[in-house]
């Protein structure tokens, strides 16, 4: 039986999750990456993507995410995340909404910094949503 | 001397005013529950935000090329001041001591020979500022259509202040909110965003711990800096919420009370007032018997 260690998940308006894991798969900058308890401390950016963390009552969660920091302390995992919802009561066309709002702002664009931002943000929630669709 | 019919219309009217600051108490507590809620909800976010920021700041430490964000531009000329004051009134100092600091603030620098822009967010602050340095207004926001405020609200603030620095518009930058302490009190407090001041490590917590960072401490800075006045800026918005309300209940609540010693008050003279008429009348009846 492998080790637990101390997950939290939190936005800016609250504290969503406090809970003991046993694994979590976090949307790195870089790639993705699995913490298991006894992880080296490790200090990461993430991007849009989907969380998965296997609780230690066996339970799982997904969570969708976009951005944020991961904080890996000997202490456990601290996800900082900008938004987060848990896909289980999550509404695909809201994220189809936004994928077409940022579509139209990357066309509004009035200079390239605006427009490549606006891009950016749209390649990362179409991201998200891929990545929904390949774990569903 | 008020008549009696006077006595009784302004007894009325207080009745109805005590009526509506005894409903605006209560409504007031009632948000200043949620407010209050909001707050706390809100607070691991930032406490963790400024671990980690203590951290990496810990990290970078004597490093060249950090970001202006935290090593400031190098002068202190000109001041951004941001003012958060509340959309309404009624509720006691708290709108106004906020509104003091930030004058103080300005007078201050000002006096120093320095420039100074103000950033107003909420209306009440635009309206007790504006009498004197409405010039120095370059930027006015106001939440009065939102009913809470939520992230995306204080993001909205955040990145103006940082496109504002961005293009060079000022060299430091101070908030100004009260925070919430109790019902009771509440704290004009003045924190200074940019350049940041890195949270101190706290003696003996995890200072050994060598971090990977993926990717560079740099990048990682980078966006963490500009998330962080984000946060910040509605740490500020959530305790003035707070604030506000808790300082509209007291207010409201010592209006309560006042109106119910008019109240008293007024019926006292009331009733006298009466009795006398009525013995002035009898007076005025056995009088005229008498003379029969």
């Amino acid at each position: 039986m492998a080790e637990s260690f101390a997950f939290e998940l939190v936005s800016p308006e609250k504290l969503l999750l406090s809970e003991q894991a046993m694994q979590v798969v976090v949307p790195g900058t870089e790639g993705y990456f699995t913490v298991m308890a006894n992880h080296a401390p490790v200090m990461a950016t993430m991007k849009p993507g989907v969380v998965e963390v296997e609780l230690e009552s066996g339970d799982k969660k997904r969570i969708l995410i976009r951005g944020g920091f991961a904080d890996v302390s000997p202490d456990g995992l601290t996800l900082l995340a900008e938004y987060a919802a848990d896909l289980a009561d999550f509404d695909i066309e809201e994220l189809n909404q936004q994928i077409k709002n940022a579509s139209e702002d990357a066309q509004d664009a009035d200079s390239d910094i605006k427009r490549d931002k606006a891009q950016l943000i749209l390649s990362q929630l179409e991201d998200a949503k891929s990545a929904i669709e390949q774990t569903n | 001397m008020p008549s009696l019919k006077d006595l009784k219309n302004r007894i009325s009217s207080v009745t109805a005013t005590q009526k509506i600051t005894k409903a605006m108490q209560m409504v007031a507590a009632a948000k200043l529950r949620r407010a209050q809620m909001a707050a706390e909800e809100a607070r691991p976010y930032s406490e963790r935000m400024a671990k980690v920021m203590a951290n990496i700041s810990s990290a970078m430490e004597g490093r060249e090329g950090v970001s202006p964000l935290m090593a400031g531009t190098g002068s202190d000329q000109v001041h951004l001041l941001i003012v958060a004051t509340a959309e309404r009134g009624l509720c006691g100092g708290f709108n106004s001591s906020i509104a003091k600091m930030a004058r103080e603030m300005t007078r201050r620098l000002q006096g120093e020979g320095k420039q100074v822009k103000l950033f107003m967010v909420g209306k009440k602050g635009v309206d007790a500022m504006k009498m004197e340095f409405s010039s120095l207004m370059v930027e006015k926001v106001d939440f009065r259509e939102v009913k809470r405020i939520d992230f995306a609200n204080a993001e909205g603030v955040g990145k103006k202040i940082l496109s504002m620095f961005e293009e060079g518009e000022f060299d430091v930058c101070t908030l100004f909110y009260s925070e919430f302490q109790n019902i009771m009190t509440q704290i004009p407090t003045a924190q200074q965003l940019i350049p940041a001041i890195a949270p101190q490590k706290e003696e003996g917590e995890g200072s050994e711990v060598f971090y990977e960072y993926e990717p560079d401490e740099e990048e990682i800075l980078s966006e963490l800096l500009p998330r962080n006045i984000s946060v910040q800026v509605f740490r500020a918005l959530l305790e003035n919420g707070a604030s506000e309300q808790g300082a509209r209940m007291s207010a409201m609540d010592s209006a309560t009370r006042n109106a119910g010693e008019m109240i008293d008050a007024l019926t006292l003279s009331y009733n006298r007032q009466r009795q006398a008429q009525i013995t002035k009348e009898l007076i005025e009846i056995i009088s005229g018997a008498e003379a029969l």
